[in-house]
């Protein structure tokens, strides 16, 4: 248990996949403009990582392993990964609007979003159990929606007393603001290691 | 689908060379493929083969595309890009790993994710779904090319600045002290946001368009 929980911390922590892997960042700086985008993304992105890093784990130990065919491994885990937003999409749009609805855009466009591909492939690299990737991808994505988060909020703040030069608007200054977050977050090194 | 309407005003290959290149390099005006560009060059060797990779992968994605494009479903294609997209990343994938394990090992788990950088998605999505493939073919070469440009740079800064060597051979005198942010995230972060500022303001007239699909998508619905 322990194990597990050392893993969820750190892939919050020390290991964020959007400050130190630099993973998911066309999200990061496309719709990070308000909280309100910000806090949708994020917890799209949480609901589609654990779901499809398990769903993942699961075909590649259980298909892919035992018949030896690794090698299409990428293809499975992009098609698997496209499937699951359809589905998902789907299933929302009949039974759960409301959900449907606070999640509107962010669900297509998270099928691009490398933190998703990123999660499992890194799953894959350090061989995780089922129940450390489920913490993996959990602690992940949760570090995902802080980091927008963050990143969002300076921006609302940023947008009332700032006076940015021409050069900067736009992505430039965002990609300050998740250095110096970046930062920010090197200081939690050492707290637990993955 | 036969119909020019949706085809873009230019069509002369050097306005695309120019326009990938420099005047909309993917990576410095749009904020695409940002992850890659970010997270693989802290020394110049891995800058080198991402982009190659990236611009092998974005010209045969791109002339497939285009090739097929009026087979492909409209509501199907992001997962045909996807698909076709992923058998080329494969490719590259089993010949680094063949050819040049060391590379391989360092970029680790960033040379598959070729598969969801933006900036292929977005020129099979762009420009290689709506147009024939010799143009896209140029388009793909001029953007793959400009995302490399941006990558050599970035690269080369960074491991100068980082363990003071170009390509493993030391080019700093003995007084020089390794800056260690430059080799991890926050000193790539604070480098593209200086050339992307360098770039703007050279480029000056061209208005800061508030780029990314993404955000546009979201300001269409809200």
């Amino acid at each position: 248990m322990g194990d597990t929980f050392n893993i969820f911390l750190a892939s919050i922590l020390t290991n964020n996949i959007a400050l130190v892997y630099i993973l998911g960042m066309c999200p990061a700086i496309g719709v990070s403009k308000s909280i309100r985008t910000a806090v949708g993304m994020g917890s799209a992105v949480i609901f589609v990582v654990t779901l499809t890093s398990v769903i993942n784990w699961l075909i590649y130990n259980l298909f892919l392993i035992p018949t030896e065919s690794e090698i299409i491994a990428l293809m499975v885990f992009i098609i698997t990964i496209a499937a699951t937003v359809q589905f998902v999409e789907m299933l929302l749009e009949k039974y759960i609007p409301t959900l449907y609805m606070g999640f509107g855009v962010f669900l297509p466009l998270i099928t691009v979003n490398c933190a998703v591909l990123g999660v499992t492939l890194f799953m894959v690299l350090r061989e995780y159990t089922f129940t450390q990737t489920f913490f993996f991808a959990l602690g992940s994505s949760v570090g995902f929606f802080l980091a927008i988060t963050l990143v969002a909020g300076i921006r609302e703040k940023l947008d009332n007393i700032g006076d940015i030069p021409k050069g900067l608007q736009g992505p430039g200054i965002v990609m300050i603001i998740l250095g110096i977050l970046a930062l920010g977050f090197m200081g939690f090194e050492g707290m637990v290691a993955l | 689908m036969a119909s020019n309407w949706y085809r873009l005003a230019y069509t002369k290959p050097y306005v695309l060379l120019k326009d990938g290149i420099w005047r909309k390099n993917s990576v410095i005006s749009s904020a695409l493929g940002i992850c890659s560009a970010l997270a693989v060059t802290n020394r110049l060797e891995n800058g080198i083969a991402m982009g190659l990779s990236v611009i092998f992968v974005v010209m045969v994605a791109s002339i497939t595309t285009s090739a097929i494009r009026e087979y492909i479903p409209l509501r199907l294609r992001m997962i045909t890009f996807m698909v076709i997209i992923s058998t080329f990343v494969i490719t590259i994938d089993l010949f680094f790993q063949v050819y040049y394990t060391g590379i391989s090992r360092a970029l680790g788990p960033y040379l598959p994710l070729i598969i969801t950088n933006c900036l292929i998605m977005g020129r099979c999505e762009a420009f290689a779904f709506k147009n024939p493939p010799n143009f896209s073919l140029v388009d793909a070469l001029s953007h793959g090319l400009g995302y490399t440009f941006t990558l050599l740079v970035l690269s080369a800064v960074r491991e100068v600045l980082a363990f003071g060597t170009l390509l493993n051979i030391s080019v700093v005198g003995e007084a020089w002290t390794n800056w260690n942010v430059m080799a991890m995230a926050p000193g790539g972060f604070f480098l593209l946001a200086i050339i992307v500022m360098i770039v703007r303001t050279i480029q000056g007239d061209i208005e800061v368009t508030d780029t990314a699909p993404a955000e546009e998508a979201v300001n269409e619905t809200a």
